[in-house]
């Protein structure tokens, strides 16, 4: 664009600006508009003048907050973007002043103290602006906030409680569902943890961490849940109430491979499923599988709840038995993500060989002559199921397999460390429920962490971390010979994500 | 030699005083301090005269003059006016004028020979005045001092030199110098103050200045109004310069 003189055609004589003595100190200068050179400017204007150099913040050595008045609590690191604008927010400065910038002077932490260097613009004299660094004190001191006082002055005062219980007669649920929290990290916000008899209590601060708990569960356990609250303390003058929550969790007693009568209505409803079904997965659902027919169901917590039943025999209840011979009927079937054929099946029990059985197997897939498969003896079990007497000549198989057992393998990987471990919940026990047998736990514990070998569909939702005190040479020796149930391509690729978690650089060759 | 005063704490001197080759009017203070240096200074050779226009004290940015003549805004009393000619040298022409622009002393800047002027003022009335009054050969229009039109408050004259403006660029100083036929210099007065004319009041033996004022200030007033070599040592100081080479 052409500028305005030069259009109109005027002449424009060229300026050229002159120097005039500083009145300070009679350098020679461009004029300015204090017309003082800067050094003098500097010597004789002070633009921090004023502006709060020393500055106290509250902080909370508990969680490592800073306290914004009035009550407001900021997290926030050393030497974070988030902590330089709090300072500056601290900071109190006149409208005049403009932050240029800013930046931490590094301090040894346990000083209490930090630096914050601010460049500052203000006009210094007949509208001179000055820029001008100088540099801030915070001092920390340490106060509490609320609601670590509130830990600090009684860890266990809790708002909420979330009891969470399954009533069957092993944890193998809870082993599980340990897990499962940790992956989720549902209860981080838990105070306290206490395993009791039959279940778990968590604790929460608040009530709507407790209530977030209660909703995780629900998503991942088929379960029913009711909640009370008892009145602590009111003051009915300002409306204050306090309560204590407790919330009730009901996991429901089916556990994956459990043997299920199913009672006459439950069957109908599935259209004459069963009755006598395996229960093959558990999720917010429960997978019911005929292993007679192949015929299958799912059953989420509303319908289970509303007409509750028991397993018939439990996984604790397996019996081992030899496979004698086995003639597929018919071709593979897909249920639920997993394969199975019909199969009929010369068993044996491995305590009674001498006595065989026939019987009709899902697992004809699985299982060749010379097998050992895992079972329930209902020739040899005596059931006192009400739901069972419901049925008229109903006619029992004299044996139900499960699955194959792995018993061979595990006898070669006895005393072999696994190449993979699992994280735990801080739980505390309690010592008011009768003493929990620590061999029993342990035992549940192990076969626990074999299921979870054996079965990649259990490993889904878990986060496997490398064991490091596994010595490379053993893993050598495993490398070679194919014994492992868990691919360890499988496994490895698990653990490499976590690497960098566990803090472990060297690699794992295998 | 240049002198730094104070009007009652303010620094602004040259607002309340007007000081030329004849004549030297001074506002009425409080006390008699600022009086008295002026009449130290000035009483064997001029008169100093107390007085106040239109009531108010601001009198030297109220009224222009030189040794010639003196120009009152029509603000003036008919006392003071009649005051004015009484207390002034016969021979200064003493004149109120119906001016719209009231405050003369910052629409114009003279000595004794040449005088600037605000491009608002009303031309022929001034060029008149100035003709009849200042015995100016020549008055200019149209000058801005540094881009202010006021060019009575950022620049001072006498019949040696002239202190203007400090942002006046090379070019306009040039040009300024050649119009009123007196060295110019670029600067400020009152510790960086850029209103030359409030803070400074000069003839042609003398100035008195704003007490802000700092040593490098004053000398360059001093040097560029040649206030030194009025002195009478300073002759001296001339001819030994020329006379005696180097010393041994």
């Amino acid at each position: 664009m052409v500028p305005e003189e030069l259009a109109s055609g005027m002449f424009i004589p060229q300026q050229t600006i002159g120097s005039v003595l500083c009145c300070m100190c009679g350098v020679p200068m461009q004029p300015n508009a204090a017309n003082m050179c800067i050094k003098c400017l500097r010597s004789h204007v002070d633009i921090t003048e004023g502006l709060q150099k020393h500055v106290t913040i509250l902080h909370c050595p508990e969680c490592g907050c800073y306290l914004q008045p009035p009550k407001t609590w900021i997290k926030a690191e050393l030497e974070s973007n988030d902590l330089l604008l709090f300072c500056l927010k601290r900071l109190k400065k006149p409208n005049t002043v403009r932050v240029v910038h800013a930046e931490f002077i590094w301090t040894e932490p346990h000083s209490k103290r930090i630096k914050v260097r601010v460049r500052i613009q203000k006009e210094a004299l007949h509208g001179a602006i000055l820029e001008q660094p100088y540099v801030v004190e915070f001092t920390q001191q340490e106060h509490m906030c609320d609601p670590c006082t509130r830990v600090q002055a009684n860890p266990d005062q809790w708002v909420a409680a979330v009891q969470v219980r399954q009533h069957v007669p092993h944890r193998r649920t809870f082993f599980f569902l340990e897990q499962l929290i940790l992956k989720h990290s549902a209860a981080e916000r838990a105070i306290n943890i206490k395993e009791m008899d039959q279940g778990i209590d968590f604790f929460f601060g608040n009530r709507s961490h407790a209530v977030k708990f209660v909703e995780f569960l629900g998503s991942v356990v088929p379960c029913k849940s009711r909640n009370d609250k008892q009145l602590v303390s009111h003051d009915s003058k300002s409306n204050n109430y306090n309560y204590k929550y407790t919330f009730s969790v009901e996991i429901c007693p089916i556990c994956r491979e459990d043997l299920i009568c199913l009672p006459p209505k439950v069957s109908n409803s599935l259209g004459n499923l069963g009755p006598l079904v395996l229960c093959m997965k558990v999720s917010d659902s429960i997978f019911l599988l005929d292993p007679v027919t192949l015929r299958s169901a799912y059953m989420d917590a509303n319908q289970y709840w509303r007409l509750p039943f028991k397993p018939l025999l439990t996984s604790r209840q397996l019996v081992e038995y030899l496979v004698f011979n086995v003639e597929v009927e018919g071709p593979k079937a897909t249920i639920g993500k997993k394969d199975y054929a019909l199969a009929y099946a010369e068993v044996a029990r491995v305590s009674d060989i001498g006595r065989t059985f026939i019987v009709r197997t899902h697992l004809g897939h699985l299982l060749e002559p010379g097998h050992t498969a895992l079972g329930y003896d209902l020739y040899a079990s005596n059931s006192n199921d009400p739901e069972v007497d419901k049925y008229r000549g109903l006619v029992f198989p004299e044996a139900i397999l499960i699955k194959r057992s792995h018993e061979e393998e595990r006898k070669k990987m006895r005393g072999k460390t696994r190449a993979w471990k699992l994280k735990n919940m801080k739980m505390e026990v309690d010592d008011s429920v009768k003493r929990v047998d620590e061999e029993k736990k342990n035992t549940e514990y192990e076969e626990f962490l074999r299921d979870l070998e054996v079965d990649p569909e259990l490993r889904f939702n878990i986060s496997f971390y490398r064991n490091k005190e596994r010595q490379p040479s053993e893993m050598a020796s495993t490398d070679g010979d194919n014994d492992e149930p868990v691919e360890l391509e499988d496994l490895l690729a698990e653990l490499k994500l976590k690497e960098d978690e566990e803090e472990d650089s060297d690699d794992m060759t295998g | 030699m240049a002198a730094r005063i104070q009007f009652e704490n303010s620094c602004e001197v040259g607002v309340f005083s007007k000081l030329t080759n004849a004549y030297c009017l001074v506002a009425i203070g409080g006390s008699e301090n600022f009086y008295s240096t002026f009449e130290s200074e000035l009483a064997d050779v001029i008169p100093v005269v107390k007085t106040s226009i239109g009531g108010t004290r601001i009198i030297g940015r109220l009224c222009a003059g030189n040794k010639n003549g003196l120009l009152l805004p029509h603000t003036t009393t008919d006392q003071e006016l009649q005051h004015l000619r009484n207390s002034l040298p016969d021979q200064v022409v003493v004149q109120r004028i119906d001016e719209r622009l009231s405050a003369l002393g910052n629409c114009i800047a003279c000595n004794d020979h040449v005088a600037l002027a605000h491009t608002d003022l009303d031309r022929v009335r001034f060029l008149f005045f100035s003709f009849l009054f200042f015995s100016i050969k020549c008055a200019y229009f149209g000058q801005t001092i540094a881009g202010n039109i006021l060019v009575g408050s950022y620049c001072v004259i006498s019949n040696r030199g002239g202190l203007v403006h400090p942002h006046t660029s090379i070019e306009d100083l040039d040009e300024l110098s050649t119009l009123l036929q007196v060295p110019l210099v670029a600067g400020t007065v009152n510790r960086g103050s850029e209103v030359i004319a409030a803070g400074l009041t000069v003839n042609d033996w003398t100035a008195f200045c704003g007490s802000d004022t700092t040593a490098t200030e004053l000398s360059v007033i001093e040097s560029v109004f040649k206030l030194r070599e009025a002195q009478p040592s300073a002759i001296v100081d001339e001819m030994r310069k020329s006379l005696i080479d180097t010393y041994v």
